[in-house]
């Protein structure tokens, strides 16, 4: 982990890249357009695609264990919707 | 009986509301913004309307659902109060968590503008009291996302609950699925909560409120709501 | 840098060094080369566009303004205009189309009026080849989702299919908005001490060069212009409507301008000339997107979604309020002085020193030579006489109601929301487009015509019909004109024969719009459409806005009624040549459309609205693209009901039915009304066609036509 010396306080610095998938067992509309389109290309042996969202969001916090509960606090409380959605999230510090 | 119409970024159809609620069927409405801390005095109805709020960016009514007024919807909502979400209002609303469900992408991948016809399955609501079980009346869409989607065990559960309120209908009075224009599971176009004061709805009744425009069924809504908050009723 | 690399002629260059004094520095250099470019300057159109009649007892605000004003009554305006964004949507449909509505929307803005309907031209090639469909499928989903997302309804529109555009595809956007007549937005307001305002999103590098970039030819790789194509964001601009439109109702804003072509340079620089202003602005306090942005990039950019306003000092405070509240960037970027210079600073010193008028107005006019193309004797031989005649005329009928010009076009209509803000009486797919304006009850009619067979054939007869034909359905429909707007889209004007035909269009047009008294309030020019040697088919377009009062009830199609006689008023030789039933049908363009008869246009026009509001007839249409056969056919299908025709003209029943041009309409009038009606039309050329009843149509020469049939064939099933 690196430290990062910024305006007089110590923080570190994280890049979080999530990604929001609809759950298994909601339409993917989109998946299936695309499905086609390749198959119509010549890429017969596609059996399924799934057609998702990356976030990457940079932000500042004390340590990865905040920075992770952070992330998870702006997955829960807008950038997914659980009804429909799943995500996975990876961090790293910067 | 006061309206209170909100105003979130992108909103459009807030005027067409205001319009219909106030010179169509003469009910005193206020606009309000969505930072706004609290509903006017004496709100009965408060409407979230159609429009692009957010640009849809992110999830359609993501974000509008965090907007500061919405603490005061809930608490409209818990008191009783009618609350009434308009196509992004009804995403919203999804998205608020006052209604079960979420929109998703039409069917056909595309944005889709027409008129529609609806049959009416339950009159016993602040919303269609002046209608008829089964009645087909006609408001027009247009939309995006409006592939109305529960998981299968909840979608059962709303049914058995009789929280569908409108159901997209053929001429002929069959009403459900092969009848949506978008795909919607069950044919499903407007629910309620199991309360009955939360209703949205993927169609525009602001859009069917006078004939001169093609088609004047949207009245039925705003008679409805006249006699619910003005304790017509039995 | 050598001048010519910023795309100036020699005689441009020393021009600007003579007027200056000295030879301009990088940065001044090109911002000249985007400013006197052909989209910026109209250096090749404006002798042509002095024809036009620009003036006129309708006219609010006429020609020189972001958009023109003409009177809606009761102290309303219709602020209106179209233009073309044709080299964008060849490279990058989507975002083409889109950032062309959201122009053109920003244009109305300026005018201080709420944008309330938008329609599109659409031309394109080969209906099915792959690139058509690519493009056309961009292009409809990037109007749809910019003016869906915006609010702005489209109303109307027109589509047209021909091989010439295939490489080059034109996409047109009107725009019409509602403004107070005493509130209108002039740039000419602007006072010495004001400040200047930037409102809306940072400016990064999109469309650098833009507009120099719509002045020359697509060369062969257009995936490496992609870097020059604007990315649009309508959800800003709906923020931007909202907050520029709460300004101006605060009294806040002196003068506004938006930001298109040539951005802050353009924009900037037309306010200080037209006001008489000095200008001095500091790059420095631009909100920026991208970092190291030098002078000239930000001079130029054509990033999306800004405004220009110029606000009184005392204002600054609520302006800036405004921003905040509309989450929308919002900076002071410089001030207005005494005198004409136009000054740009950054990093502390001047980087730009140029007199105000010399950027915007400077840019001498080129006069094109003009030479009529060698093979125009050539393309107006045709003899109808040599060509055969189908057996049985119902073939030709069912194959011109679903070719792709003339068939139906749900498919895009109904990607675009229509009815947002509930003012649309009749929306696409009709002859015209009627909008209500709750403020007064009057209604607004809209119509968008483009003859590029006929112009091709004959540019003065095709530039006159186009005009015509843009007014009848007005009529028709019981509205009065009030004005009309333009989009000159054409191939290089540097090939004399080329020339020739644009400046024989442009004549065309401006002899109708005299002769009818229909003044030009607003308009555009779209030059070096063509690429690879094939160049687009000249195509004047224009969109015409008239006013029914209210009270008056419109006269629409579609309201056949069982037992109405039908009426065809009009001559009865109209052309063959230029029409779908030549180009479709024939698989070929050859002759001349007719002469013009403006008197006769007079004479129908005032027929026309008398029998509209004195509501003497059930239904009615103007004859348009595909005649008789296809206004009968439309008929027949809206209103589920077929008729009776005889065809007893001394013409050929193939020119009575599917000739084009003149001023010619179908009626449908109810036995009881018919006597009042003949004594309307008394003197004029008209003949009874036929009775509406059962449920074909019944054609002598052809077998029976169900209406069912024609649905199919105009759905393509």
């Amino acid at each position: 982990m690196e430290t990062v010396e910024r305006r007089g306080g110590i923080g570190m610095k994280f890049r979080a890249h999530i990604r929001v998938s609809l759950k298994e067992g909601v339409l993917d509309t989109q998946g299936k357009a695309v499905r086609v389109s390749l198959k119509n290309m010549g890429f017969g042996n596609v059996e399924e695609v799934r057609v998702g969202k990356s976030i990457a969001i940079t932000l500042d916090a004390k340590s990865r264990e905040e920075a992770e509960k952070q992330v998870e606090a702006m997955c829960d409380d807008l950038l997914v919707n659980s009804l429909i959605e799943t995500h996975s999230l990876t961090l790293e510090a910067i | 009986m006061k309206a209170a119409v909100v105003i979130f970024p992108g909103s459009n159809c807030d005027r067409d509301v205001i319009h219909a609620l106030e010179t169509v069927s003469h009910i005193s409405t206020q606009a309000v913004w969505h930072k706004e801390p609290s509903l006017p005095e004496g709100t009965g109805l408060v409407v979230l309307p159609g429009g692009f709020s957010y640009g849809d960016y992110l999830r359609c009514g993501a974000m509008a659902a965090r907007s500061p007024i919405i603490s005061a919807v809930r608490d409209h909502a818990e008191r009783g109060g009618l609350v009434l979400g308009i196509c992004n209002g009804f995403q919203v609303l999804t998205e608020t968590g006052l209604l079960p469900g979420a929109l998703l992408a039409n069917l056909s991948l595309e944005f889709i503008c027409s008129t529609c016809l609806l049959r009416v399955e339950r009159t016993d609501t602040p919303f269609t009291n002046a209608f008829t079980k089964g009645q087909i009346v006609q408001f027009p869409i247009a939309h995006h996302e409006g592939l109305f989607f529960l998981p299968e065990k909840e979608l059962e559960e709303l049914e058995a609950n009789r929280q569908v309120v409108f159901r997209y209908a053929s001429a002929d009075g069959s009403a459900g699925p092969l009848s949506s224009p978008n795909g919607a599971l069950n044919g499903i176009a407007g629910i309620v909560n199991r309360e009955g004061n939360v209703l949205g709805l993927m169609p525009h009744p602001e859009r069917a409120s006078e004939s001169l425009l093609g088609c004047a069924d949207g009245i039925g809504m705003w008679d409805s709501i006249k006699n619910w908050l003005e304790g017509r009723l039995n | 840098m050598d001048h010519r690399k910023a795309g100036l002629l020699d005689a441009e260059y020393g021009i600007i060094c003579r007027e200056l004094g000295r030879e301009p520095n990088e940065a001044e250099l090109r911002i000249f080369g985007v400013m006197w470019s052909e989209h910026c300057s109209y250096k090749s159109s404006k002798p042509l566009l002095s024809l036009f009649p620009k003036e006129g007892p309708s006219v609010l605000k006429g020609v020189g303004e972001n958009a023109g004003v003409v009177d809606a009554g009761n102290g309303w305006g219709l602020a209106f205009k179209v233009e073309s964004h044709n080299h964008p949507s060849a490279v990058e449909p989507y975002q083409g189309a889109a950032t062309g509505v959201g122009g053109i929307i920003r244009d109305i803005l300026a005018m201080g009026a709420r944008p309330m309907a938008s329609l599109d031209g659409l031309f394109f090639g080969k209906p099915d080849s792959p690139k058509t469909v690519f493009l056309s499928n961009g292009i409809v989903k990037g109007v749809g989702g910019y003016g869906n997302c915006v609010g702005v309804p489209t109303v109307g529109g027109k589509t047209l299919y021909d091989d010439r555009f295939e490489d080059n595809p034109l996409l047109n956007a009107f725009c019409m908005g509602l403004v107070k007549a005493d509130s209108i937005v002039s740039s000419q307001t602007a006072e010495p001490g004001n400040l200047v305002v930037l409102l809306g999103s940072r400016t990064g590098r999109d469309g650098i060069g833009g507009a120099a970039f719509a002045s020359v030819e697509l060369g062969e790789d257009t995936k490496a212009s992609r870097p020059q194509v604007q990315i649009g964001d309508p959800f800003v601009e709906k923020l931007l409507i909202e907050a520029c439109l709460e300004a101006l109702e605060n009294g806040l804003v002196t003068s506004m301008q938006d930001m298109g072509a040539a951005g802050i340079t353009s924009s900037a620089s037309e306010i200080a000339a037209k006001s008489g202003v000095g200008m001095i602005l500091d790059l420095d306090l631009v909100p920026l997107r991208e970092a190291d942005m030098t002078a000239w990039e930000i001079a130029l950019s054509e990033s999306q979604e800004r405004m220009l306003l110029i606000v009184r000092p005392e204002k600054l405070e609520p302006v800036l309020a405004l921003g905040e509240k509309w989450d929308l960037d919002c900076a002071v970027i410089g001030k207005t002085v005494e005198g004409d210079r136009f000054i740009l600073e950054k990093d502390g010193a001047v980087a730009v020193d140029l007199p105000a008028s010399l950027i915007g107005g400077g840019c001498p006019e080129i006069n094109w030579p003009s030479k009529v193309p060698a093979d125009l004797e050539r393309r107006q031989e045709f003899e109808l006489e040599k060509v055969s005649v189908p057996e049985d005329l119902g073939t030709p009928i069912l194959e011109l109601i679903g070719s792709p010009s003339l068939r139906e076009k749900t498919w895009i209509t109904r990607q675009y929301d229509s009815m947002v803000q509930v003012n649309t009486l009749q929306g696409p797919g009709a002859p015209l487009s009627l909008v209500r304006i709750k403020e007064n009850g009057n209604i607004a009619a809209i119509t968008m015509e483009a003859l590029p067979w006929a112009c091709h054939l004959d540019p003065f007869r095709g530039g006159f019909e186009t005009m015509a034909r843009s007014l009848r359905p007005l009529w028709v429909a019981g509205a009065r004109h009030l004005g009309m707007t333009n989009c000159l889209n054409f191939p290089s004007p540097e090939n004399p024969e080329q020339f020739w035909e644009f400046s024989e269009a442009v004549r065309g047009l401006a002899q109708c719009c005299l002769d009818l008294q229909c003044p030009v309030v607003s308009g555009n020019v779209s030059l070096y459409n063509e690429s690879s040697g094939l160049s687009i088919l000249p195509t004047p377009l224009v969109s015409a806005v008239g006013l029914i009062p209210a009270g008056d009830q419109p006269l629409l199609p579609g309201n056949w009624k069982d037992g109405d006689h039908l009426y065809l008023v009009g001559m009865d030789n109209a052309a063959i040549p230029a029409s779908h039933y030549q180009v479709s049908f024939l698989g070929m363009l050859k002759g001349r459309p007719i002469p013009p008869s403006p008197e006769m246009e007079l004479d129908f026009m005032e027929r026309a609205l008398l029998t509209a509001k004195s509501r003497l007839a059930n239904s009615g249409i103007p004859i348009l693209g595909g005649g008789l056969a296809v206004a009968l056919c439309k008929e027949a299908m809206s209103s589920s009901l077929g008729a009776e025709i005889r065809l007893e003209t001394p013409t050929l029943p193939v020119v009575t039915l599917f000739a084009e041009g003149g001023a010619r309409a179908l009626y449908s009038v109810p036995a009881e009304k018919a006597f009042d009606f003949l004594k309307v039309w008394k003197g004029f050329p008209l003949r009874q066609i036929g009775i509406a009843n059962g449920d074909a149509l019944r054609l002598p020469g052809s077998a029976p036509l169900p209406i069912e049939k024609i649905a199919k064939a105009w759905r393509g099933v």
